[in-house]
């Protein structure tokens, strides 16, 4: 094998983006597409609540609702098309280690806190804040009214048959991720959960990694 | 509870409409046929960047359908609008709406000048519809409410759509504690299983009737997250 061929083996997976995002932060980004895009809960149990826009057209935005009606199922895994307002899919998610990761569950707020566990919670740190205020920084044009109903990796909420929704415990774990491939380009929004009054994060928001790869055709080129 | 029927109309089975609703006043929905859906949304009247957030409704009374005794929640942590009465029992929050493409997908194509007023509708271009007569559009489509339908969720995620959820003239009351934006549809679920197009007609009745009162309100005192969001609506009003 040729030094060039070991150099190229070497780098074919060599990510096109990685970082770490601290716990209670955001992050915002591009996904191209036919990019792999993975995200990993180094501790474990931490939820990622997420948002796609098409980077296109930003009115075309990630649907929880049309996400879980197209596969009729509410949980989030290998195999789902994350579907847009639009009917198209904007990615699928091509490996989970984690096994089920929540849509219904929302993002939490300083109102919402307030309403779900005290008035003085109102001044804690929230992913909604974070939401606002990275739309703000990017000054894309976009703020509140585009905030729709998001996806919370790892995040655990089933739904009984009786209709009840309950936090569980998470069934993550440190080191499991989800990866996706993007099929159009998207801008990623997140919220890295700072999040302190639920169980579903052991009560302790923790740092997570992104991760990009480019597709395989254009890394070799 | 005293009440004054302020007005009445049917909103036509496959069609839409919208309309300001007062903080005080109780929309009852009847389903008249049965099998009805009304698809819905509510934004703050005042303040159309407050809107019904499916999650916060949800998160709050731990539930994950509507029924009596249920409120909708903003995403401001304030109430739009209580379920004060409800014959039916149960109404989907998870599903959203039918779109172009599942309409034609599943009922066939048709074409205004065809089928005049016959065409079929769908969920999502109602709702377009109707948001556009005030600004709103595609960045203002949250998940919605559909009213007399239900849908059930197994043990690992299956949604299973329950045919015979609303019987002939099953109503829900929704007493609006919030200047609200109300804009409905009335197309057929999308998971609905009857193969033919059949939207249903659902009667609307507005009544005077005043909001939460402060004590022995089965909506209150739910939970104390239905008494702490009572309580930021009321400091909305406060005067």
């Amino acid at each position: 094998m040729s030094d060039l061929a070991q150099l190229d083996e070497a780098t074919a997976d060599m990510p096109a983006l990685d970082e770490i995002v601290s716990a209670g932060e955001p992050w915002m980004g591009v996904v191209r597409k036919g990019q792999r895009f993975r995200i990993v809960d180094l501790e474990g149990n931490q939820a990622v609540d997420t948002l796609f826009y098409s980077a296109a057209t930003m009115e075309e935005r990630y649907s929880a609702a049309d996400t879980i009606r197209a596969q009729g199922n509410l949980y989030l895994t290998t195999g789902t098309r994350l579907l847009s307002n639009e009917g198209n899919t904007m990615l699928q998610i091509i490996a989970d280690t984690c096994g089920r990761h929540d849509t219904l569950g929302g993002a939490c707020s300083a109102e919402s806190n307030t309403v779900r566990y005290a008035i003085e919670k109102r001044h804690m740190h929230s992913c909604r804040d974070n939401f606002l205020l990275a739309l703000a920084r990017a000054d894309c044009g976009l703020g509140k009214r585009d905030l729709s109903s998001n996806i919370n990796f790892f995040m655990n909420v089933p739904v009984t048959p009786g209709g009840q929704l309950t936090f569980a415990d998470g069934i993550s774990a440190a080191g499991r991720y989800v990866e996706m491939r993007a099929e159009m380009d998207v801008i990623v929004l997140i919220s890295n959960c700072p999040q302190l009054n639920n169980p579903c994060n052991g009560y302790n928001p923790t740092p997570v990694r992104l991760m990009v790869w480019d597709p395989l055709e254009a890394a070799s080129s | 509870m005293s009440s004054r029927v302020l007005w009445e109309e049917d909103l036509h089975s496959g069609s839409h409409w919208s309309g300001v609703i007062r903080r005080g006043t109780t929309l009852r929905m009847t389903d008249v046929d049965g099998g009805a859906n009304v698809g819905a949304l509510f934004y703050n009247h005042e303040d159309r960047l407050e809107r019904y957030n499916m999650a916060d409704t949800l998160k709050a009374q731990h539930t994950a359908y509507l029924t009596k005794g249920l409120v909708c929640y903003s995403d401001m942590g304030r109430i739009l609008c209580s379920i004060t009465e409800d014959t039916c029992g149960w109404h989907d929050t998870l599903c959203g709406v039918s779109n172009a493409a599942l309409v034609a997908d599943k009922y066939g194509s048709t074409r205004f000048q065809e089928q005049r007023n016959g065409y079929y509708k769908n969920g999502y271009d109602s709702f377009l519809n109707e948001l556009g007569k005030y600004g709103l559009g595609k960045r203002d489509m949250v998940p919605n409410v559909n009213f007399f339908s239900k849908v059930t969720v197994g043990h690992e995620g299956q949604m299973y759509f329950r045919p015979g959820g609303s019987k002939a003239g099953n109503h829900v009351d929704l007493r609006f504690e919030m200047h609200t934006l109300v804009v409905l549809h009335s197309c057929q679920h999308p998971l609905d299983p009857e193969p033919a197009y059949h939207p249903r007609y659902v009667r609307l009745l507005a009544m005077a009737t005043g909001a939460a009162p402060a004590k022995e309100d089965a909506c209150r005192e739910r939970c104390p997250e239905n008494e702490r969001g009572f309580r930021n609506t009321e400091m909305l009003y406060a005067s």
